[in-house]
């Protein structure tokens, strides 16, 4: 029931002194309380049967509820509210199938260390374990995805419980948390007011890196011949990016990010050699191969990234400054250690240094790289629709805050390879689970989260948007506007590529060939539907749709045999990167 | 619309660039020396080195959170980390337990090990024993009945301790360490061993020495400051 729907006895007033000053009397009051402790301004879900007491005390809540069409969506949209906000996202769903919905999401989260709070129903305590009707053990499913999940078995505790999920979320390196809620202690009897949201002591990280470290690396940068800083989304969520880029100018020292780095650096300064790795740019690829002295901030060193170990910035020594103790020399060696929070030990080190880095003839080096590599894409007249040419298009009619999201795929990569972003938050993607899907429902989460003037666009797949396009009718429902790019090669395009250029050419399940029209699909769920086949359309189409205040899908009808590039082939060197199919 | 219409390999356009990419091919590109192994570290191209697996203790002090153990050993799985022997057991402060680790890992394994371990939630510290710490097994070997006599002599040769004797099976106990209890399976075969429960370690350090860090020895009941951050 929404809120017009309330029966009249109660008015907004009336509910508003209820909330205010009503005392807990339940388990999901004190949920509810300890979310509204927390400042939780929205949460994302879809109702069910062991999760009803919790919308039950709800229903008087300010928290804004946003009803998912499936709680894959839920999660997605959640998670892209803490990449925009830097707080956790909440989302909710009832037990058994409504939880195990979540997991993709939840799983996405965690790869990417976004802050996440799932609340799940689950059959009565005394039911556990039986079999019961809709029950799964979600504690026991989720404990490999998440940062960490509770299990909450008592009425008096569960808002405190709720209140540490929230804050361990937050805390250090942000990731999900879990909070699993018995039907039983929802509706269970307590007058237990939560206190305010506060991390388990087991968990304190440590925020400041060891002063004789800092020293060290110090001393190793004012040495370095080629330095290197590589940004991740670490530094990001610490909200270090002024941090990270005054040091970088301070020092003029060159500046590649990862792909959940973007944004942390704006790509269209001088010293910004934009992303590494698998699609990267040949610039940064070239950086890193050569570099003598890494400096990598916030980033996990994941493979996408690295490439084969054995070849990875083969010369160079690494300082990784990182807040999580157990990624140092998880992938990568690291030669000097700086734990704690990127914009604090990048404060430290700034510090620390005597004297910028004598890297002049490097700094060349790296611009001759962005001549001989530069990112650019055939145009001819007489071909199909370039996606890439989409992707610029759509960049310049937006403004530079404005937030793009994507599925995953062919369309991912041009989106990261040819926007030039220049703010953090404003890159919502799917990086370390690559999940199909994120696309649309992040696009949900997204406008939610940002101001109002901030346009948000999704770029997305024909595949990826299948996979979640149900989303939709929740941004019709709640009036959302979005802008939804799809970049239709009526494939699954990025198998494709690795089909032609690693299986021979053979297509096997490749095909989308049975696409639905997407303009007509969008007009059927109640958004405004456009359809795009040349060039001169394109420009014209994009103002109409960005201009429309509400959803609307734009189908581009693209190149389907257009190829990202350049690339390394998965676990081969960075500086080998193919810019055409014949160099795979 | 058949898939041979996108042939990404059609020669038809050939005058055109396929992509506008340019700059020498991957081999033609300068490549540095140095290398990586597979660990990670910068090494010599020509002097490969690569840490040899060692078994090491590993002792964790955790909250007797609900699924405690099953977050542990499924770090385990899922990391990959090859465990050998784990036991758990409660301390002399209520609400924490000791799990005590051996695990073989190459030296970064037992860092990642040590610091997966610290990153859960009900884990207070961990730490790695020094080679002189105490540590000791239990083993229960149910043997043959048929030689009492031999059975209770090389019982008695190993310290050990019989806990059933019937007319067909004989049980034992014997603790000690790995290598004594391998010894003495070794001894117990001549009789024919029908069954064996073994433990695994546990362990402590030695004298004044903390297990793991922030433990106090002889301040029994004092709940040990959480180290995991640090
Ligand atoms: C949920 C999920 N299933 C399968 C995959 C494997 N996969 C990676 S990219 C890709 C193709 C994506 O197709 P589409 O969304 O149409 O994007 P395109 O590559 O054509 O731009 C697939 C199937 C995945 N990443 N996620």
């Amino acid at each position: 029931m929404s809120k017009q729907e309330q029966p009249p006895s109660a008015t907004e007033e009336e509910a508003d002194e209820e909330r205010a000053i009503g005392p807990v009397t339940t388990g999901s009051e004190s949920v509810i309380r300890a979310l509204e402790n927390a400042g939780v301004e929205a949460a994302f879900g879809v109702q069910g049967g062991a999760i009803m007491p919790v919308y039950d005390a709800l229903y008087h809540s300010d928290i804004r509820h946003i009803t998912m069409a499936h709680e894959q969506g839920a999660a997605h949209a959640a998670d892209a509210f803490s990449v925009v906000r830097n707080e956790p996202g909440v989302c909710l769903a009832t037990s058994g199938p409504g939880a195990t919905n979540l997991v993709t999401g939840i799983a996405d989260a965690n790869m990417d260390s976004d802050g996440l709070v799932a609340l799940t129903g689950q059959v009565p305590a005394d039911m556990v374990g039986s079999d019961a009707f809709q029950e799964t053990d979600t504690t026991g499913v989720t404990a490999p995805i998440t940062k960490h999940n509770y299990f909450a078995d008592d009425p008096d505790s569960v808002g405190d419980t709720v209140g540490e999920a929230i804050a361990l979320a937050d805390e250090g390196r942000p990731g999900p948390t879990l909070v699993d809620l018995p039907k039983d202690v929802t509706l269970g009897e307590t007058d237990a007011e939560p206190g305010p949201a506060t991390p388990p002591e087991t968990t304190q990280p440590q925020y400041v890196a060891d002063e004789a470290d800092v020293r060290e690396a110090a001393d190793a940068i004012e040495a370095a011949e080629r330095p290197l800083l590589l940004f991740g989304g670490g530094v990001i969520k610490a909200d270090a990016t002024d941090e990270a880029r005054s040091f970088a100018r301070e020092y003029e020292i060159p500046v590649v990010t990862t792909m959940p780095g973007i944004g942390s650096f704006p790509e269209d300064d001088d010293l910004c050699l934009s992303w590494a790795g698998m699609h990267g740019t040949g610039y940064a690829n070239m950086a890193i191969t050569h570099t003598d002295l890494l400096i990598a901030v916030g980033t996990r060193f994941d493979d996408r990234l690295t490439g084969g170990i054995d070849t990875f910035a083969p010369e160079a020594e690494v300082i990784h400054i990182d807040i999580d103790p157990a990624e140092i020399s998880k992938n990568v060696h690291a030669d000097y250690p700086l734990i704690g929070d990127a914009g604090i030990v990048l404060d430290q080190l700034d510090d620390a240094i005597g004297r910028a880095p004598e890297a002049e003839s490097w700094r060349e080096q790296c611009l001759t790289w962005q001549d001989e590599y530069p990112m650019d894409y055939a145009t001819p007249d007489d071909e199909p629709l370039k996606p890439q040419f989409v992707v610029e298009v759509l960049d310049e009619a937006t403004a530079d805050d404005t937030i793009v999201t994507t599925g995953v795929g062919q369309h991912q990569m041009w989106a990261a390879q040819y926007w030039t972003f220049s703010e953090p938050r404003t890159w919502v993607s799917s990086h370390g689970l690559g999940t199909m899907g994120y696309g649309l429902p992040a696009a949900v989460g997204a406008r939610i989260a940002a101001d109002d003037d901030q346009q948000v666009v999704c770029i997305d797949g024909d595949g990826s948007f299948l996979m979640t396009i149900q989303a939709l009718s929740v941004a019709v429902r709640e009036d959302l506007d979005i802008t939804v790019a799809v970049l239709n090669n009526e494939y699954i395009g990025m198998v494709r590529q690795w089909q032609d250029a690693f299986f021979e050419g053979r297509r096997m399940a490749a095909e989308y060939n049975w696409c639905p029209e997407f303009d007509m699909l969008a007009e059927a769920f109640g958004a405004r539907g456009f359809r795009v086949d040349d060039y001169d359309e394109v420009a014209d189409t994009v103002e109409k749709a960005l201009s429309y205040d509400g959803p609307s899908v734009i189908d581009f009808h693209i190149d389907p045999a257009e190829n990202v590039y350049p690339m390394v082939p998965s676990g081969g060197a960075n500086g080998k990167f193919a810019l055409t199919e014949d160099q795979l | 619309m058949s898939s041979d219409d996108f042939k990404v390999t059609d020669d038809s356009d050939e005058d055109l660039p396929k992509h506008g990419l340019k700059g020498p091919s991957p081999d033609e590109r300068p490549h540095p020396e140095g290398r990586r192994n597979s660990q990670g570290i910068r090494i010599d191209p020509e002097a490969e080195a690569e840490h040899e697996p060692r078994r090491a203790v590993i002792s964790a002090l955790v909250e007797d959170d609900p699924g405690v153990l099953s977050r542990v050993s499924g770090l385990f799985s899922r990391r990959q980390f090859n465990i050998e022997s784990l036991t758990v057991g409660p301390t002399t402060v209520e609400n924490h337990s000791r799990i005590t680790l051996v695990v073989e890992e190459p030296e970064p394994g037992i860092d990642q090990v040590e610091k997966q371990l610290a990153k859960l939630k009900p884990v207070i510290a961990v730490g790695e024993l020094d080679a002189d710490a105490v540590r000791t097994e239990l083993v229960l070997l149910k043997v043959e009945g048929d030689e009492p006599d031999k059975v209770h002599a090389v019982t008695e040769m190993y310290d050990g301790q019989t806990l059933d004797a019937g007319p067909k099976t004989i049980t034992v106990q014997l603790t000690g360490d790995e290598q004594e209890i391998d010894d003495a399976i070794d001894a117990f075969r001549q009789f024919g061993i029908i069954e064996i429960a073994r433990t695994g370690y546990t362990a402590l350090a030695r004298g004044n020495q903390a297990t793991v860090p922030g433990e106090k020895p002889g301040t029994a009941d004092e709940p040990t400051r959480p180290t995991n951050a640090q």
